[in-house]
């Protein structure tokens, strides 16, 4: 029942509105043949779309579906690999296969039931390869421009990343951690980039949603927590742990308050990140699926119309939420690197 | 809800991938190029320093040139100021010279002619005596014979004795 709506994203994404129409409304129509009863459900489409799998699905048919190694390690069967393909039978029904079982993208063992980790390489796993490997590409690149271009003006796609990369080094990592901001740079910069590329990625046709998983932003959310706290000075954990300028009565309620205030600001970066991408990406989807819904052209019409526009939104907020998290990540970083010299 | 259910193989996956993207990048991307920025800055930083020291400079020698004219105007003048002043004084001590020499050849002159005059004047006198002495022993000579012969005779000898 997916592919009626990523072969629309694809057309969408090409800015084939027509064409999404012409193709996406016989392929919906003919599936909804073959399953004759099970009416057109929204919600899974959706949900299926943004939650990570073991397969990485384009369109119907036999070459559509990109089965993903599947590597799973327990301590009763050993490390384990082999191709998601198992999991399907010829009517793409999910199957035990080897003594495993899949349940909601989770792997068990099918006796016991006992989970097994799962180092998969996912769809979200391969798209995060793909992020990595696109980030490395793009940015080596640029740093080669550099050195050809010493002295000289930049060009191409140097002179494309360098009021980015300014923009990052002047107007968030500088003002907020100050004259030792070199030492955090290289994270802050390599933070924004992959949130910018990899939000950026999953706006297009068939793509994983990376950024909108909250595993991702967690371990985002996780590193920031490590290199704030680390770099905490004596007058930060001070500040958390015996307020200074505060009756001494209040003391022991504000550290309780700082000390959750620790993780809270992880927490909220996580859920920010997570909660803006998927939010979008559900949006953009229930709109496609209005056309399924009413099994309508009209409405399809329109509701392509408004997808064009939350698109351009998409894109904006690609940008806002790679920018706001690596600003809350130097913000972090500055207060608790601060110098204190009032008291 | 499944959202809020990752597997852990994905927080695994992203912990060991994003660590290595940063170390990765920071050693092929941000280095290179965050010091390649800075070294740019630097040295549109130090051009328009030194533009800036530049102008200094040439304001300042702007002035000084201005300072070495002015003193050299003000030398000029001196210098023409003194000429003038030498050439006045110079002047005025020729002519005060002049003067003083016409003066002097005046003098020399006046008592030339005093001397002369006087010479002229003794010599005038010798001749009266010497025609003086002619005469009165002419008329001695005459007087004997009458009265109307000396008297004659007076009178001839005076008009032959003209002051010549």
């Amino acid at each position: 029942m997916k592919k009626p709506f990523l072969t629309s994203k694809t057309a969408f994404f090409a800015l084939l509105a027509v064409a999404f129409f012409t193709l996406s409304i016989p392929n919906f129509a003919a599936e909804s043949d073959s399953t004759q009863t099970k009416p057109f459900d929204a919600n899974e489409v959706i949900i299926h779309h943004v939650l990570d799998d073991h397969v990485w699905h384009f369109w119907d048919g036999h070459y559509g579906t990109l089965y993903l190694p599947v590597i799973v390690y327990s301590s009763e069967r050993g490390v384990d690999i082999f191709s998601s393909h198992r999991f399907y039978d010829e009517h793409h029904h999910v199957v035990e296969y080897n003594g495993y079982k899949l349940e909601h993208n989770h792997i068990y063992l099918a006796d016991s039931g006992k989970a097994v980790l799962d180092l998969s390489i996912t769809k979200n796993v391969a798209m995060l390869l793909i992020n990595a490997t696109l980030l490395v590409v793009v940015l080596v690149s640029v740093a080669r421009a550099y050195k050809k271009n010493a002295g000289k003006a930049p060009s191409g796609l140097q002179s494309f990343f360098e009021p980015i990369i300014l923009f990052v080094r002047d107007e968030v990592v500088k003002p907020n951690i100050g004259h030792h901001y070199e030492k955090y740079l290289p994270y802050l910069l390599t933070l924004f980039f992959f949130i910018l590329f990899g939000n950026l990625l999953g706006l297009l046709p068939g793509a994983g949603n990376l950024t909108g998983n909250i595993a991702v932003t967690a371990v985002l959310a996780i590193f920031t927590f490590l290199i704030t706290n680390f770099s905490g000075n004596a007058a930060y954990w001070g500040h958390i742990f015996w307020t200074p300028g505060v009756p001494l009565p209040l003391r022991p309620i504000i550290m309780l308050v700082e000390v959750v205030g620790i993780f809270t600001k992880p927490i909220s970066l996580t859920v920010r990140l997570f909660v803006a991408i998927t939010a979008g990406h559900i949006v953009l989807l229930s709109l496609i699926s209005l056309a399924f819904i009413f099994q309508s052209i009209a409405v399809g019409a329109v509701s392509s119309l408004i997808v064009l526009f939350i698109n351009l939104i998409e894109l904006l907020v690609a940008g806002i939420q790679a920018y706001v998290f690596t600003l809350f990540t130097a913000l972090y970083i500055g207060m608790a690197t601060e110098e204190h010299d009032h008291h | 809800m499944e959202l809020l259910t990752p597997g852990t193989g994905l927080i695994i996956w992203q912990a060991i991938i994003f660590l290595l993207l940063v170390l990765l990048l920071s050693r092929l991307a941000w280095k290179p190029i965050v010091a390649s920025l800075k070294e740019r800055e630097q040295s549109i930083q130090s051009a328009l320093d030194s533009a800036e020291k530049a102008k200094i400079e040439m304001a300042s020698l702007k002035a000084d040139n201005e300072k070495l004219l002015k003193e050299a105007r003000e030398e000029r003048d001196k210098i023409l100021r003194a000429a003038r002043e030498a050439a006045s004084r110079l002047q005025d001590q020729a002519q005060t010279e002049a003067k003083r020499t016409a003066d002097k050849m005046i003098e020399d002159a006046k008592a030339v002619i005093n001397t002369e005059k006087a010479a002229a004047i003794r010599d005038v006198k010798e001749q009266v005596a010497i025609f003086s002495l002619a005469i009165a022993e002419k008329l001695v000579r005459k007087n004997l014979a009458d009265d109307k012969a000396q008297k004659a005779l007076v009178e001839t000898f005076l008009k032959e004795t003209k002051l010549n």
